[in-house]
């Protein structure tokens, strides 16, 4: 009898100190995407947990699926998240406009250039801190360009005819997005480059000549020389044909070098993988260089000490560097600048970089509130203007009905004529 | 005298009402709040609070274009997939009804696309529907064949979900059509034989008739679960190339998690629900008549 009372009493107490435990270790929730710097985050949380002492409940998810969360649970009220990443062009202007972002005051942002603080910050306030930047680069097979004695273009009329002596039956000559809304980001610097803007001050100005140019070009350079059933196509359709050898060029966001060079994931030589930027256009040579990726404290959290603690770690420069290492093109300044980093990092893309950093918008797409359904919009020309080569007859009429759609959208959300 | 307790003298409430809690909240309570959504304005990209707006959505989405097509592509989508999974699935049904050597292993490998998990299959045929890479254009050009686009054209890509549709869902209708075969009684069979019936004779008036009612069942099933397909139309296509395989659920989907436009997806979610019983009843009601 005794024996069960003093077990029991052991069993007792060291439940309460257990619970006492529990009650003293800070808990935070963290939203993570399935990126590689998540991934490197989610590799190096343990090291976190032990230095500070702060448990962190991780989740990942695919970007749309985080957008999807996040904005259910912010606009429900029923958000426990502390933590997240976020895509500042995505979703920022929403989140912010609703104040579901925390104000980042006392943040250290002297190592962030300022074109890429212009989507982290409303006014003097920041509300995220950069992590991932990405342009648009055009990579290229250096032995077809060999064996047909090409230069890589630089402008878009070069591009147009190289990808016409480069195109047969067994590969195709230029590929890009095609599919509908994902294409819309690729598609930006196009029309940059012709001169023209998706919004320009509130405005969508998408169905000016200037951009029309653009997505008749786009769509004549896809229809004619790009893969079967391109209009269908994302990154994910495109990235596997390239890395089987069946497409000669390819214009998409920097962030996939990585892995198109990766032996483990592809059929061509490092070598013969090209990377140059993005040609001119007739009026400009304008890439997008975004900031694809930030780290925001969520407004609503109840841990703020913690989750502001997470987000320091985060977003660190040591944490930058590792990223650097991984072939992650990192927002801050100074691992751009670093001889040990660059060592380690192609000088494609830090040639590439420099050129879009000079020269390029800070903007991919339409940046709204609502710009999923604008995407959806821009979308709907693009396709058209693949299925008819560039050539379709209504495209300027579909573009004003779809600029005004926008517009509307924008009026909506009380974004009309706000610069 | 034994007066009869509390429990005792409700014994009538009580027993049902865990399903009738059950179907209240997990069923009626939902179709309720959806309805009442459908005439507000929610947006959450606008972080404007719910507000009451009558039947403007209603009068919105019913004159969209866009929601006109998916209804179209629903209704085909749906009729054509199960039409051709009940004339497949009776009459593999037909077949496996005999006896024949290695008859337990076909009912196996039948049961296979069934079990499989919609996503995988949806990336597995994404894989084997791709233009440049994928097994289906290989095939077509070993044979000599031309090349389709399959599921990257806004004009074949609907014919090739239903392919995936009827792939899946054929051996359902096969597995409850089989069970009605195997519960008819010999003794029509035997009367028809006497009479001199030939084999198709006494499939066409003395099988078929028989087995009719399970078939609507099955058909019935099938139809719900199709016109509310999402899994594999959005693990494949997303509702595109542009809008090309849009679906109403589809459609409801992008409004309210994409565009983040609570009231306007609930109008869509309400005529898919409308579509659904309206079909449903319809079927039921050929199914009665069947039976007499």
């Amino acid at each position: 009898m005794k024996k069960i009372l003093t077990s029991t009493v052991v069993l007792m107490s060291s439940l309460c100190l257990s619970a006492g435990a529990y009650a003293q270790t800070k808990e935070i929730r963290v939203l993570l995407a399935n990126h590689p710097y998540g991934e490197l985050l989610k590799t190096a949380i343990p090291e976190f947990e032990k230095q500070s002492g702060i448990k962190v409940n991780f989740e990942s998810l695919q970007e749309g699926q985080l957008t999807t969360k996040l904005t259910t649970e912010f606009a429900t009220k029923s958000s426990s998240v502390d933590v997240f990443m976020t895509r500042p062009l995505q979703e920022g202007k929403m989140f912010n406009k609703n104040g579901w972002y925390e104000p980042l005051k006392a943040y250290d942002f002297s190592d962030y250039p300022k074109n890429v603080m212009s989507v982290a910050a409303a006014g003097a306030t920041p509300f995220l801190v950069p992590l991932v930047t990405e342009w648009q680069v055009l990579y290229y097979r250096k032995d077809l360009f060999q064996a047909a004695g090409l230069q890589v273009p630089k402008t878009f009329a070069e591009l147009e005819a190289t990808a016409q002596k480069l195109n047969s039956d067994a590969v195709a000559g230029i590929a890009s997005r095609g599919k509908g809304a994902a294409a819309v980001t690729q598609l930006s610097s196009y029309v940059y480059n012709y001169g023209g803007l998706y919004i320009d001050k509130g405005v969508a100005v998408f169905d000016q000549p200037a951009a029309i140019d653009a997505i008749r070009y786009y769509g004549k350079l896809l229809g004619t020389y790009g893969p079967k059933g391109v209009t269908s196509m994302s990154w994910e359709n495109i990235m596997p044909l390239f890395q089987a050898g069946k497409v000669a060029m390819w214009t998409d966001a920097s962030v996939f070098y990585g892995q198109i060079v990766d032996p483990a994931k592809t059929q061509i030589p490092a070598a013969d993988v090209g990377i140059a930027d993005l040609p001119a256009g007739p009026k400009a040579g304008s890439p997008f260089i975004v900031t694809s990726w930030g780290i925001a404290v969520a407004n609503q959290s109840k841990n703020k000490e913690a989750a502001l603690k997470f987000l320091d770690w985060a977003s660190s420069k040591e944490l930058a560097t590792k990223g650097m290492l991984s072939n992650i093109t990192m927002a801050r300044t100074s691992v751009w600048k670093d001889p040990k980093v660059l060592e380690a990092v192609n000088p494609g893309l830090v040639a590439t970089r420099a050129y879009a950093a000079e020269k390029g918008y800070p903007l991919d797409r339409p940046y709204m509130s609502a710009v999923g359904e604008a995407r959806d919009q821009i979308g709907e020309l693009i396709i058209e203007s693949i299925n008819t080569k560039g050539a379709s007859t209504t495209l300027a009429d579909m573009a004003r009905a779809k600029a005004a759609r926008v517009n509307d959208l924008l009026k909506d959300a009380g974004e009309y004529g706000q610069p | 005298m034994h007066q009869p307790s509390f429990v005792e003298r409700h014994l009538r409430v009580i027993f049902p009402l865990p399903a009738i809690l059950f179907i209240g909240l997990l069923m009626i309570f939902p179709i309720l709040y959806t309805l009442a959504l459908s005439f507000t304005s929610w947006n959450l990209t606008s972080g404007a609070p719910l507000r009451f707006v009558g039947l403007r959505n209603y009068e919105q989405i019913l004159t969209e274009p866009r929601f006109l097509d998916a209804v179209m592509r629903t209704f085909g989508f749906t009729i054509f997939a199960v039409l051709i999974e009940a004339v497949l699935g009776t009459v593999v049904a037909l077949i496996l009804n005999r006896a024949f050597i290695g008859k337990s292993l076909a009912k196996l490998l039948l049961l296979l696309p069934l079990v499989a998990t919609p996503v995988a299959v949806g990336i597995v045929f994404n894989l084997f529907y791709d233009p440049t890479i994928g097994l289906a254009n290989f095939a077509l050009s070993s044979l000599g064949l031309p090349q389709g686009l399959w599921i990257s054209n806004a004009a074949s890509v609907i014919p090739s979900l239903i392919v995936v549709d009827v792939w899946q869902w054929t051996p359902m209708i096969t597995l409850i059509v089989l069970a009605g075969l195997a519960g008819l009684s010999e003794e029509p069979f035997e009367a028809a034989r006497v009479d001199g019936a030939t084999q198709w004779q006494v499939l066409r008036y003395v099988t078929i008739p028989m087995v009719m009612p399970t078939i609507l069942t099955a058909v019935i099933l099938r139809l719900i679960d199709a016109l509310k397909t999402f899994d594999i139309i959005f693990a494949m296509t997303g509702g595109g190339p542009g809008y090309a395989s849009e679906t109403l659920n589809i459609m409801g989907f992008k409004y309210s998690f994409e565009y983040f436009r609570m009231g306007q997806a609930s109008v869509i979610l309400i005529a898919l629900f409308f579509f659904v019983l309206l079909c449903s009843l319809g079927i039921m009601k050929l199914r009665a008549s069947s039976e007499n």
